[in-house]
């Protein structure tokens, strides 16, 4: 049906009871999301719209048999954030904060090495699965539930994807919003790994940009296991060399990570790669009409 | 962030990074005066700006008396250098490092770099010192070395050690090298480093490892516990109008183009550059207005786009998502009417209550033009600056 979220899954808010943590709890309730508890060490013991309140991630988890967490929490202590998240064995962790240390990042991954948790972000707009289950910053009503996962480096384009395949008659099985820190949790590769599994995702949208060559290991695994027509689009063709994007990942350094050597590595790989960010959608429909697929995966 | 090379030996030192005594001067008389205090026969007269490639462009100087001193500290005063990272407009030098000459016997290069694919920190040495390393990596590739670092451990002794011999440094000053490569190492975690560069690191006639150049760039994310840092910014060596912009939290870029961009998400303004150079035009900028572009902010980057004067016309580029398209609208006629805006105006917007927000822009009797999609948008702003 999905990959990572569905209608099973049973989240917890870390900083429920911070402003942005809460205006996102309140949506993801109203979309359907079993939002079953927060964290706010120090408001242990309160309710907030009825959702019970912890200290711990760890008390949380027992109380209500969490399964995942989301983390609203500022920068300075986000990266504790993940690893309460971590030590409480939660399976998925997805981390929106935006701003988090990399060096702490670092630690943060040797910490989680030999866990069972999946990490999804830092800087990132979250996981849904349409009609089944919203966890993130995105506007849950552009998704239509379908056949096509989304895979990105970038919130805003990520959105661009799904109201282009939305418009066109083509739903979403899961939008995976990845992140745009250097460092971060599940890569291109881990999440195409899923979508290649799971049996009601039919193609994908892989959205990258510059920094970094995720997007050229993407491509050569893609090339070598990838059972499903993959569509790609790259952000930054005109970005100046040694400027950081917007995004921290977002940097072409010492002439690495241009988005034409990663354009070129995709093409190289079979991957039609949409032109402009505006035709992702009429991309994708146009590879599907060639494999004889968008009936399939079009949206009854 | 970027730092000054005289300010990243300070903070190496700190952490026991030998490198060569040295003042900074801001004028010429304190450039002769550091020169007196160095007490050396011969001093290094070195341009302080950020950027690499000062040596090629003429902006390192060896002076071997005070006249000479004074004589090169008036040339690079003032000077525009135009190294291959200023770009050609260059920049003017304003400092000046005053550094003791030394007795150099062999150039070395050691960095610092976060590692994205293995999540790490790694330290690459080299014995082609004093060329790029990105010219080592493209024409000698094997003659770079590499330490992936493990957080919990930092940089082990035998990994220095093991690195050190790999660049060939001489047998009996490798603990000295080792020394200097933990210390680095040291520095760059504690002051949360996103690149550390020693370029050359040098081993000296009476047997030192020291740092003749250093290049330390921070992690903007992690300034918010390193005021020492922050207080080293020099904002002479910043774009005016990033400056302003990121005092609005707004993340801005200034290009060469004619077309003023401002879009929500970095992801959609890197692209939205990209759609208006696919139609023909030059963007002017990367603007990123965030997820919750309030009306000030709207109007704060308007203000920002059009302090540049080769814009000549503005593409708005708008998904609205947890934001809603009425209130950019909003924002958008305010600000236009705020700075009586006389420049063509296109408006793509999309996502929650676009109908609502299409109307209000019609119906706002300002010269807005509004888009049907991004590809509209950005055709109708690239035929209307041109």
């Amino acid at each position: 049906m999905s990959i990572l979220v569905d209608k099973n899954t049973k989240v917890i808010t870390q900083g429920i009871t911070g402003a942005t943590g809460l205006f996102h709890t309140r949506a993801a309730v109203e979309y359907g999301t079993q939002v079953v508890g927060g964290v706010t060490p120090g408001k242990g013991g309160t309710e907030i719209d009825g959702i019970p309140v912890f200290n711990t991630v760890k008390e949380a988890v027992e109380k209500t048999g969490a399964n995942a967490s989301v983390i609203y929490v500022a920068p300075p202590f986000a990266a504790d954030a993940i690893m309460e998240a971590v030590d409480a064995e939660l399976d998925l962790v997805i981390c929106i904060t935006e701003g988090i240390p990399v060096l702490d990042m670092v630690k943060v991954k040797r910490y989680m090495e030999g866990k069972k948790t999946k990490l999804i972000g830092p800087n990132c707009p979250g996981v849904i699965t349409p009609g089944q289950c919203k966890i993130g910053i995105m506007p849950g009503y552009i998704h239509t539930p379908g056949k096509v996962g989304i895979v990105s480096r970038s919130g805003t384009l990520t959105y661009e994807a799904v109201h282009q395949t939305t418009t066109r008659g083509i739903g979403q099985s899961t939008a995976v919003g990845i992140g745009g820190d250097p460092v971060k949790g599940m890569e291109f590769i881990d999440v195409l790994k899923l979508f290649n599994e799971d049996p009601d995702t039919e193609a994908v949208i892989m959205i990258g940009e510059i920094g970094g060559t995720a997007e050229e290991e993407a491509a050569e695994w893609i090339a070598a296991n990838m059972k499903k027509p993959v569509v790609a689009f790259i952000g930054g063709q005109t970005a100046p060399p040694g400027k950081r994007m917007g995004h921290a990942g977002a940097i072409i350094s010492g002439g690495k990570g241009t988005a034409a050597e990663k354009i070129a590595k995709l093409e190289s790989c079979g991957i039609r790669v949409a032109k402009t960010p505006a035709v992702i959608g009429e991309t994708l429909v146009e590879v599907l009409k060639e494999r004889g697929l968008l009936d399939k995966v079009m949206t009854k | 962030m970027n730092i000054h090379e005289y300010q990243g030996k300070e903070i190496l030192k700190q952490y026991g990074v030998k490198v060569p005594e040295g003042r900074v001067a801001f004028t010429v008389d304190e450039a002769v005066e550091a020169a007196k205090e160095l007490g050396t026969e011969v001093v290094v007269v070195k341009a302080q700006i950020h950027a690499g490639g000062r040596g090629k462009a003429g902006g390192v100087k060896v002076a071997k008396n005070l006249d000479e001193v004074r004589k090169y500290a008036q040339e690079l005063l003032g000077k525009v250098l135009v190294t291959h990272q200023t770009g050609p407009e260059g920049k003017e030098v304003k400092r000046l490092l005053i550094e003791q000459g030394c007795d150099i016997k062999k150039e070395y290069y050691v960095g610092l770099v976060v590692d994205r694919s293995t999540g790490r920190v790694v330290m690459m040495g080299s014995e082609e010192g004093g060329t790029e390393i990105e010219e080592v990596a493209a024409k000698t590739p094997e003659k770079i070395f590499k330490e992936v670092i493990d957080p919990l451990t930092g940089l082990n002794a035998f990994q220095a050690r093991r690195l050190a011999y790999n660049i060939n440094i001489p047998k009996e000053l490798v603990n000295k090298a080792a020394n200097f490569m933990m210390s680095l190492y040291k520095a760059f975690v504690d002051k949360d480093c996103s690149i550390a560069e020693i370029n050359p690191l040098v081993v000296t006639g009476d047997g030192e490892v020291m740092a003749l150049d250093a290049k330390l760039n921070f992690d903007s994310n992690a300034l918010f516990r390193h005021p020492e840092i922050v207080a080293l910014r020099d904002l002479d060596e910043e774009d005016e109008k990033e400056i302003e912009a990121s005092k609005y939290g707004l993340s801005y870029i200034a290009l060469d183009g004619n077309i003023g961009c401002m879009v929500n998400g970095a992801g959609l303004a890197m692209s939205t550059m990209d759609i208006v150079k696919f139609y023909g035009g030059e963007p002017a900028n990367f603007l990123d207005v965030g997820g919750g572009a309030t009306e000030e902010k709207v109007t704060e980057a308007f203000k920002i786009i059009l302090r540049d004067k080769n814009v000549k016309g503005i593409f708005v580029n708008i998904f609205g998502g947890i934001m809603r398209c009425d209130v950019i609208a909003n924002g958008i006629i305010n600000a236009a009417k705020q700075i009586k805006l006389d420049k063509p105006l296109v408006v793509r917007l999309e996502g929650t209550n676009v109908d609502l927000g299409k109307k209000l822009l019609s119906e706002s009797g300002l010269n807005i033009i509004a888009a049907d999609s991004m590809a509209d948008g950005a055709q109708k702003i690239v035929s209307l600056v041109k």
